[in-house]
């Protein structure tokens, strides 16, 4: 049984806005019957060019229909360009939240939006050619698909991203593909955001401003070297050059976490915050 | 909200019976039956007249039942226990339908160097015979065939490939979880040499099953470290669950041919009434060679967990061969060997009944379905017929 919220299971039994929309201006198909959902998304404008009418037909889980009706229920009133906007995870949010390995039914949502834009915009016709190359054969998910959940929903393991896009799900032959993409674009955030570095910014920090980097740090930096291998780390406190963290997930049970917690976890922090600092485990 | 149970093939309920034979090993008699003092030592003799009971379900002797701790211990002791006794590394053969209790175990061994044959199954879920034959070719072999498959029922013709197997001078393991209780088992005739059964799937608890091991066959203990089951498998006996295994092998044999009549016919009753009432449905699986309880029934165009949540909300139980429901992204591995076309696979449904099942509670499923498919149709962009 998945966990589903209120919410998911109110839009899964009595579903918005189900069917197809009268002379429809655009009209987005995603998916397909062997990945084990589609979407068919339409609408109407009316004469303020606003979203008048909107309607779908999903094959898919309970949470892929309520995904659906959600999209509906939010888009309905609003111009194309503020349509364009809505992201997965706003779908995810106005449901509540969605288990994580069923956060590719709000991508799909997505992308069948982005379809029906498409396809109004080259006037009701064309469907929306794959973009990029496939990387993901078993499912049909491109690098631009990839890219897309990657930077929007800041994904960084392969893992994510198979749950975000079904992409390497399947055979699993891509996931070193998607690694690669993965990374590539945490270089660019980071290129284009760098923390901040503590020689670099050459005064004393306040402690919320130590704070406040110590969470960016552990947030860019390390959590997705840890998320990488299953693991994580929860920030518990700080008292002055002390940063106390706990580990979780398979970083808890790990047999060379405290190598993990010097050589990763302090290295950076004084790379990034201040070379004073010294990491210790919450005692347990 | 009644719940109506129709998800037997996963778990079945404790029969009363059962849970009246273990209360007594969980409140005064809770010794440890290995004690040499009467109030443990004493237990044992309850330990042994649910062996005496569990071999009699598929004529064994006593001495050949190991109790384990579920099916899953019973396959991994059998597979990795056989695979490992011998300096030789024989080579491993199975069938691409076999419950991941048997998989594991099995890719565990071709990690370790073994070769591994998994053997293909037609539109039906059965074997080549000749596919088998030319396996056993390849030299001395360890072959794991199951006896009934529990997505889809399908029986295999166990005499038959035990007899091949055998013939071949090769070690025969069948996992017959699904059919232990439901088909009649009887291993003078059947020349296996290991075989799992699991306690959960015929009314007793999860938590205990067995592993018959023939007199003669070679295995290393899975667990190590105690001398109990005649050194073949070491741990503490689960003294109160193996005499209720005991106890549900003991109903499961009075009286197992009307009962399983019973269940087929109800069984026939909800596969005959579905498929009338929901058009575009079909059953996979063997219909000649299948399970008494099973029905693997597929709707078009609609996907197997919207299904199963919409059941749910009516108080029936039953599972899916879909990806959505598995918790992983690809659908039913039994079902893709197949060769069912993924429009089918995604929008399986398997209803797998026990003796507690009644005619009422299969006339509202019946009842109900098409409502159900209906709804999920009219909300599908497949669909194409008109109405």
């Amino acid at each position: 049984m998945w966990d589903y919220t209120g919410k998911v299971l109110d839009h899964f039994r009595n579903p918005r806005n189900v069917g197809v929309v009268n002379k429809p201006d655009g009209i987005g198909e995603v998916g397909s019957l062997a990945c084990g959902d589609a979407l068919k998304l339409t609408f109407k404008l009316d004469e303020n060019k606003r979203i008048q009418d909107v309607k779908f037909q999903t094959f898919g889980c309970a949470s892929a229909i309520a995904s659906s009706s959600a999209l509906t229920e939010m888009i309905k009133g609003k111009t194309i360009e503020e349509a364009e906007n809505v992201t997965n995870q706003d779908i995810a949010d106005y449901l509540g939240g969605l288990p994580e390995q069923k956060m590719h039914c709000s991508v799909m949502g997505r992308e069948a939006l982005l379809a029906a834009i498409e396809s109004y915009r080259t006037g009701g016709k064309a469907h929306r050619v794959l973009e990029g190359k496939v990387i993901c054969k078993c499912f049909g998910v491109t690098e631009h698909d990839i890219e897309m959940v990657v930077r929007e929903n800041n994904l960084a393991t392969v893992e994510q991203v198979t749950h975000y896009t079904k992409a390497g799900g399947g055979c699993g032959k891509c996931k070193g593909d998607i690694e690669v993409i993965v990374e590539r674009i945490r270089a660019e955030r980071l290129k284009a955001a760098p923390p901040t570095s503590a020689e670099a910014a050459g005064k004393r920090l306040t402690t919320i401003e130590k704070i406040r980097r110590i969470e960016e740090t552990i947030e860019k930096e390390i959590r997705p070297m840890l998320r990488n291998d299953g693991g994580d780390l929860e920030l518990i406190d700080v008292e002055g050059s002390r940063v106390i963290v706990a580990l979780r997930g398979m970083c808890a049970r790990c047999q060379v976490a405290q190598f993990t917690l010097k050589d990763v976890v302090e290295a950076k922090l004084k790379e990034f915050v201040s070379p004073d600092l010294v990491v210790e485990e919450v005692s347990k | 909200m009644k719940t109506l149970y129709f998800d037997n093939n996963a778990t079945t309920r404790p029969a009363p019976e059962v849970i009246e034979a273990i209360q007594p090993f969980l409140s005064e008699l809770w010794g440890n039956p290995s004690s040499m003092h009467v109030f443990g030592g004493g237990v044992r003799k309850y330990v042994e007249q649910a062996r005496e009971l569990v071999a009699a379900l598929i004529h064994a002797e006593p001495a050949e039942i190991v109790f384990t701790s579920c099916g899953t211990e019973s396959d991994n002791t059998a597979i990795l226990g056989a695979g490992t006794a011998t300096d030789l590394k024989p080579n491993i053969i199975n069938t691409r339908v076999e419950h991941p209790a048997v998989l594991g175990p099995c890719l565990e061994l071709k990690d370790r160097g073994y070769n591994l044959i998994e053997l293909n199954v037609d539109e039906v879920g059965q074997i080549d015979l000749a596919e088998l034959d030319e396996a056993l070719r390849l030299g001395p072999a360890v072959v794991s065939v199951m006896w009934a498959n529990n997505e889809t029922g399908t029986i295999f013709p166990i005499d038959e490939i035990a007899r091949r197997v055998k013939a071949a001078g090769s070690l025969f393991h069948t996992d017959a979880v699904q059919a232990v209780g439901k088909l009649p088992i009887d291993v003078r005739r059947t020349p296996v040499d290991l075989l799992s059964l699991s306690g959960h799937k015929l009314h007793a608890p999860k938590g205990v099953g067995a592993l018959y091991v023939r007199k003669g066959t070679r295995i290393k203990p899975f667990l190590l470290g105690g001398h109990q089951e005649d050194s073949r498998r070491a741990g503490t006996e689960n003294v109160p669950f193996i005499v209720g295994l005991g106890r549900a092998a003991e109903l499961a044999r009075n009286g197992r041919e009307e009962e399983q009549a019973r269940v087929a016919a109800l069984r026939n009753r909800l596969e005959a009434g579905l498929l009338q009432r929901c058009p575009d449905s079909s059953v996979n699986g063997d219909l000649a060679h299948r399970l008494p309880n099973t029905l693997n029934i597929s709707f078009e165009y609609i996907e197997g967990e919207a299904i199963l949540y919409s059941l749910s909300d009516l108080g029936i139980a039953a599972s899916s061969g879909s990806a959505c429901s598995s918790g992983s992204l690809e659908p039913s591995h039994v079902l893709r060997a197949m060769g069912v076309p993924f429009t089918r696979v995604h929008g399986s449904i398997r209803f797998s009944l026990s003796r507690y099942n009644t005619e009422e509670e299969v006339d509202y499923v019946i009842a109900r379905m098409p409502a159900i498919v209906n709804r999920l149709r009219e909300m599908s962009p497949f669909v194409t017929r008109g109405g």
